[in-house]
């Protein structure tokens, strides 16, 4: 059996996230992005390479959402609306209730403001929350007869979730986005330690380290403050959701603390809409919030408002938080338009900018004009800060998760080609696994754990779970260790289920009777001295210690000497039948009469052997 | 494999199981029923309240008619009644600990306190959280007890001494000493606030269909019973076979998650204990239960509702909602008349309900009514119930996606509509602690307003709030008292009579209805089933299509076989590839092969992986064991072909039977075969001739 995994999206780059990962037949498909920097026909992931005729109900068992960011979710509509896919899809409670809002805001920016023609409708966006199950942390859901997902808490934004499936005995991990420290209100990411085939793991950042975050958030309060010291204007683009809440509450506590009286915008009633949800959704945010809210929401912002579009042109400081993020359209960029120029002013911008937006451009280095997507250009200014903490892991993290979880492969999307790489080679020399970069439109194959199952009887069992001790003495102290071998007979008849038995019951088990096949040998020994027979037993189990290498137990009764299967004893019979060769006459010799199974075949012959010389 | 022990009703059943070798508890309740044999805080006697426990003796002597009176009550610190079998086992011997909901978490601080427990408590969050709020609350509100009486020394309640008489009544003894007046060491001191939270830490709490791993054996799950948010059944897999424990259970709610079937479908062994059903079964005979598809089984409800002053009992199957409905119909006509009202239900999901359907109804009418909720976590509780939509059913997650709160409650205590106190004396809530009720010192400074309508603990109307409430309207005849079903029955309105408020005892579904039971069991088909011997005389179950159906009874232990034959163990793949198989000479079908791995127990599974030391993997390994018989010819015959030579004789034994051969070898050194039918010996000091014949042998038996 083998696990397939095409990457439709993100596969060496960011944006558009879509895996498809086919596990003993079954596909599913993780996440369904749109990619924010293209306009054309890549925006969404090629979703003909499933299926040519577009049914894809058939092809693919399951889909799952693991976030509500437009590029794990924006392409959900399009696939159940346009596409036509009509099975089940999967996402987390918090991400069912906010990816809508998501959804409904690009659609409206881009419509709205971009005057680009509707790619899906706010009809289309309802009926497809509709068909969406919700999926609670842990929560283990057999989709079918063979297929079993599980989601696991993932940080990064508040619903986001890592995703375990499996089928049959093959299983993968594909994490999505994630975090692996807690931020201000979200924990870090948590799974089990779990048996993987594969893991599929995002590397936004897979060359950064970083350190302590506390820094760089008072670096971000410290540049805000001086900027409304000043008298200036502070923009945030970013999305309604994730950053903007988490920054929010790092302003709206400083605020507090500094007892700055500047007003706090949010663009718009999406943002407060959005904050009624976090305040519901409290179990998915992180311990030290979810304590606090008894008391004090810490979704109840005390200094925000909300913003007016006569606002833009209102004097005095403020902050505000404006959508969409990364600058790339919208309500934000108008904000932006305005604000550039003066120098006074400052743009904040928090998480990635996808290649192609303005805000990508406002990062990489410094440009004192922007083109704007209608040609118009831009004086900026204006300060420019990054905000230098994300809620992605960095490359420390995911080869923590990596070692923690020890998968036999691992593929990397969600990334920058060149960081990747580099990325994979420290994975397979570091921690030797094998590591796979795939393009979009690639597919990975690995071989995948499979188990044969067969019943197994109560006796094979129970000598199983029984410990094995064995005891060694070391020069000092003695040694106790428990080698627990399982050790049976498989039986497998026809067209029935293969059975384990204990080597003792396959005879019973075949129907037949048993036939033992041993070693017998009246072996001459030589009496030394006036030794009577215990004496000889004793002068002979000594000498059998000390040249039989694997004898170890030795036991000895009056005229008897027994080490494991082989059985000796004095015969006092005149002609022993077992006696070849050497007569009886000489009175200095005794026979030792030995009977040995084969199982212990060369240490009977060493015992003999050991015997003989002795003569 | 399974042993089982149930108990009473009121308070939820306790189970004891065995599975493979682990001792499972399940819920561990309190019977807060019996705490109406406690006298509430004395109120009435006033000054005089100090001085009650010498008058009793004397009053009692004059009190031969044996009318019960309210002096009867014990009047001391209520000690709790905990289940009385559970003693007999040993704490440390308990393995797992399952509460499927918040009234079977009451009693586990007491299991916890002992020293030598060390189980391993599952319960779902949110079963958790509210019962470790429901425990709070019950030491809090004990806490005015203590207050009362001080510190009580002596280990051994004293109070049981004054029981022993011949004048006390029977009713009374049975439900302190219990029928075979044993029962006394069930009864408890109540926990304090550090042994909750000691107890709660200890506890690890799981979602719905979450599995949990017990010693890598067991795998545990929670599926949602809809009794209340957070209740569950419990899904126990093993590698001998699966069980499930259905507890009481209800089909479609309206506050909490769906009963879940799938998950429970197709056990081995389904263990019901769902003994509220009894109850309801009485009243609603009239039912039929016609032939209903799973997914629109919709359970009808009972009603059962009695107005003590007007209304008769009026058998009705309504929906739960105008049940609720009703109950606010009367409190809005009560308010009408210039009545308060009085609600002292304590099951959550209910009081979300009724919170929600009240203030609806009182904003639609003229009416100003304010609503107080008296509890010491009634803050936290509504606050927690708002931020758990993963815990309720469907309409409510639908309200999530739309952005409302899950319960309407939040915007009417946002309006002022809705009013929540810690306690009734809070300094919001005006009122003169001095349990001088005749003086009436309550002052409508602030907020508080009459008429109105009060939700206050506890249901058992001896502790909390309700009490003074009660106190204070049980001679007003506008006034309503909502209670939960069973209390007045007892001893539960005996200090506060005469009473000449109405009283409304509503008996909300609490579990599944027996009419209901064959229809769940021909749809989750288990293959045996364990019922209650209770039920098992009410019903008759042997139509149904599963294998059996074996009844329990209280305190006996009942002994359930194995049922899969032999458990599954699985090979890892790399490991069955390397075996080297051996086709049978004799038997076509047959094929063998030596196994040899670690053998482990990983999530409920045994599995064989390839271990460490795989030394001598298959060319080397000698064949051990042998089947069937040697022909002496045969075996000559293959040894003549590597050049060994010898003679045949055959010896008979005693009977003449074919006994023994023997194969004198000659050549290429002296030895001899002795063969029979049970096994043959090979004779030389020859090593290499010896060889040769096993060589010989092994070519012409099945061996392994």
């Amino acid at each position: 059996m083998a696990i397939d995994c095409l990457v439709l999206g993100a596969g060496q780059e960011i944006g558009k996230s879509c895996v498809v990962v086919t596990i003993n037949g079954k596909k599913i498909m993780f996440d369904c992005g749109m990619h924010m920097g293209c306009d054309d026909h890549n925006r969404y992931p090629d979703f003909s390479i499933l299926s040519k005729s577009g049914d894809f109900d058939n092809t693919i068992s399951c889909l799952i959402i693991t976030h509500f960011h437009m590029d794990h979710v924006g392409a959900l509509p399009y696939f159940t609306e346009v596409c036509g896919y009509n099975g089940p899809v999967y996402m987390s409670y918090p991400t069912k209730a906010l990816s809508p809002l998501m959804l409904e805001d690009y659609r409206r920016i881009m419509v709205d403001r971009r005057g680009e023609e509707e790619l899906f409708t706010s009809a289309h966006i309802a009926s497809c929350m509709n068909k969406v199950i919700p999926l609670d942390l842990k929560q283990t859901i057999q989709v079918d007869e063979d297929l079993q997902i599980r989601a696991y808490y993932a940080g990064h934004v508040l619903g986001a979730v890592m995703v375990y499936a499996k089928v049959g005995d093959a299983a993968i991990v594909y994490t999505g986005d994630y975090n692996m420290t807690t931020d201000r209100h979200l924990g870090a990411a948590k799974i089990d330690r779990l048996q993987l085939d594969l893991l599929i793991s995002e590397s936004t950042y897979a060359t950064t380290t970083r350190g302590s975050k506390y820094p760089r958030e008072r670096e971000f309060l410290q540049a805000v403050h001086k900027c409304v010291a000043g008298g200036g204007k502070a923009l945030i683009p970013s999305f309604a959701l994730g950053r903007a809440q988490e920054l929010c509450m790092l302003l709206d506590d400083y605020w507090e603390r500094m007892n700055i009286k500047v007003p706090i915008y949010f663009s718009s009633g999406l943002t407060i809409q959005a904050n009624m949800y976090y305040k519901m959704l409290i179990s998915w945010t992180s311990q030290n919030v979810k304590e606090k809210h008894v008391t004090h929401n810490p979704f109840d912002f005390k200094n925000v408002k909300d913003f007016y579009r006569s606002l833009i042109h209102a004097p005095g400081p403020c902050v505000l938080f404006a959508t969409p993020g990364m600058l790339c359209a919208g309500f934000s960029l108008e904000v932006f338009k305005h604000w550039a120029p003066s120098p006074l002013n400052l743009v904040a911008l928090p998480g990635y900018s996808v290649a192609g937006t303005v805000g990508h451009k406002l990062m990489s280095g410094k440009p004192t004009t922007v083109d704007l997507y209608n040609g118009t250009k831009v004086d900026v200014r204006c300060k420019i800060h990054q905000v230098a903490f994300s809620p992605h892991t960095d490359a420390k993290g995911i080869m923590d998760l990596t070692k923690f979880l020890s998968p036999k492969n691992i593929v990397l999307v969600h990334g920058e080609k060149p960081s990747m790489m580099s990325l994979k080679d420290k994975i397979t020399s570091e921690l030797g696994i094998p590591c796979f970069v795939p393009a979009n439109g690639e597919t990975v194959s690995v071989a995948s754990t499979t188990f044969v199952k067969a019943n197994a009887s109560d006796m094979f069992l129970k000598i199983c779970s029984n410990p094995n001790f064995r005891f060694s003495n070391s020069s000092t102290q003695l040694r106790v260790t428990d080698q627990r071998t399982a050790d049976g007979v498989l039986v497998i008849e026809k067209s029935k289920k293969a059975k384990i038995v204990h080597q003792d019951e396959v005879s019973e088990v075949l129907h037949e009777k048993d036939h033992v096949v041993s070693l017998a040998y009246c072996c001459p020994v030589k009496v030394k001295g006036e030794s009577d027979d215990v004496g000889l037993i004793k002068q002979l189990s000594e000498k059998i210690s000390e040249t039989v290498s694997c004898a170890d137990e030795i036991h000895e009764s009056e005229t008897c000497l027994q080490v494991g299967s082989f059985k000796g004893s004095l015969c006092l019979k005149e002609e022993c039948v077992h006696r070849r060769g050497i007569s009886s006459s000489c009175s200095e010799v005794k026979f030792l009469c030995c009977n040995w199974s084969v199982a212990d075949l060369e240490l009977g012959w060493g015992i003999i052997n050991a015997m003989k010389q002795n003569l | 494999t399974c042993l089982s022990k149930g108990d009473g009703f009121h308070y939820p059943p306790c189970h004891m199981l065995n599975l493979s070798g682990f001792r499972i508890l399940i819920d561990c309740p309190l019977d807060l029923l019996a705490l109406t044999i406690f006298s509430p805080l004395p109120c009435d006697v006033g000054i005089e309240a100090y001085g009650q426990n010498d008058q009793n003796p004397i009053q009692k002597k004059q009190k031969l008619e044996r009318q019960m009176t309210p002096d009867d009550l014990v009047c001391a610190e209520p000690w709790y009644k905990t289940v009385k079998a559970l003693h007999l086992w040993e704490a440390s011997l308990i393995d797992i600990v399952l509460i499927s909901n918040p009234m079977g978490l009451l009693g586990l601080p007491f299991l916890t306190q002992h020293p030598r427990f060390c189980a391993k408590i599952y319960m779902t969050e949110a079963t958790a959280k509210i019962g470790q709020l429901m425990m709070e609350d019950l030491v809090s509100m004990h806490m005015e007890f203590k207050r009362f009486h001080g510190p009580e020394d002596s280990s051994f309640p004293c109070w049981t001494k004054n029981l022993d008489g011949e004048e006390v009544p029977g009713v009374l003894k049975n439900l302190v000493f219990g029928e075979n007046g044993d029962d006394l060491g069930s009864w408890m001191r109540l926990y304090s606030l550090d042994d909750v939270k000691s107890c709660m830490k200890k506890v690890q709490a799981v979602k719905f269909s979450e599995e949990v791993c017990y010693n890598g054996t067991l795998i545990i799950k929670a599926l949602s019973s809809g009794l209340d948010i957070g209740a569950c059944n419990w899904l126990i897999n093993g590698p001998n076979g699966s069980l499930s424990y259905v507890s009481d259970s209800i089909f479609v709610s309206h506050h909490s998650k769906f009963f879940d079937f799938h998950g429970l479908k197709g056990t081995d062994v389904m263990i019901y204990s769902g003994f509220s059903c009894l109850q309801t079964a009485e009243m609603t005979e009239n039912d039929c239960i016609s032939t209903m598809r799973y997914i629109h089984i919709r359970p009808s409800f009972y009603k059962d509702e009695r107005l003590a002053a007007s209304l008769l009992d009026n058998e009705e199957s309504l929906g739960e909602l105008e049940k609720l409905a009703f109950v606010c119909s009367c409190a809005a006509e009560s308010a009408d008349a210039g009545g308060s009202t009085l609600i002292t239900i304590t099951r959550v999901g209910i009081v979300l309900q009724l919170l929600e359907l009240m203030s609806d109804s009182i904003e639609s009418s003229s009416l100003k009514v304010p609503i107080f909720v008296i509890s010491s976590v009634a803050e936290e509780l509504l606050a927690y119930t708002n931020t758990i939509p993963e815990w309720l059913c469907e309409q409510r997650q639908e309200k999530l996606i739309s952005g409302e709160p899950s319960f309407g409650h939040l915007k009417f205590i946002k309006d002022k509509k809705i009013h929540l106190f810690p306690a009734i004396h809070s300094p919001n809530l005006i009122y003169k602690v001095k349990y001088n009720y005749y003086l009436r010192l309550w002052q409508n400074r602030t907020s508080w307003q009459e008429p109105c309508i009060v939700f206050a603990p506890h249901w058992s109307l001896r502790l909390g709030p309700s009490v003074q409430l009660l106190q204070r309207w049980r001679g007003d005849p506008r006034s309503l008292l909502v209670l939960e079903d069973g209390i007045s029955s007892g001893l539960g309105l005996l200090p506060f009579r005469p009473i000449s408020m109405k009283i409304l005892q509503c008996s909300f579904l609490s579990g599944i209805r027996l009419q209901k039971l064959p229809t769940l069991l021909s749809l989750l088909q288990p293959k045996i089933v364990l019922v209650p011997d209770v039920i098992n005389q009410r019903i008759n179950l042997s139509t149904m299509k599963t294998k059996s159906i074996l009844s329990y009874s209280e305190n006996k232990t009942l002994s359930v076989g194995r049922i899969a034959e032999n458990a599954d163990v699985e090979i890892m793949a790399e490991l069955a590839t390397k075996l080297s198989w051996k086709k049978l000479r004799q038997r076509e079908n047959f094929g063998v092969a030596r196994l040899k791995g670690d053998f482990v127990m990983e999530n409920g599974k045994q599995r064989l992986v390839s271990g460490l030391d795989q030394e001598e993997s298959s060319g080397k390994a000698r064949t051990l064991r042998h089947w069937g018989s040697v022909a002496p010819e045969t075996l000559l015959e293959s040894l003549v072909k590597m050049s060994v030579t010898g003679s045949i004789e055959h010896r008979r034994d005693e009977n003449g039977a074919e006994g023994k051969s023997i194969i004198y070898i000659t050549d290429p050194s002296g030895g001899m075969i002795e063969t029979s039918e049970m096994g043959t010996t090979i004779i030389t000091d020859d090593e290499t001739l010896a060889s040769k014949i096993f060589q010989a042998i092994d070519g012409i038996l099945d061996g392994i």
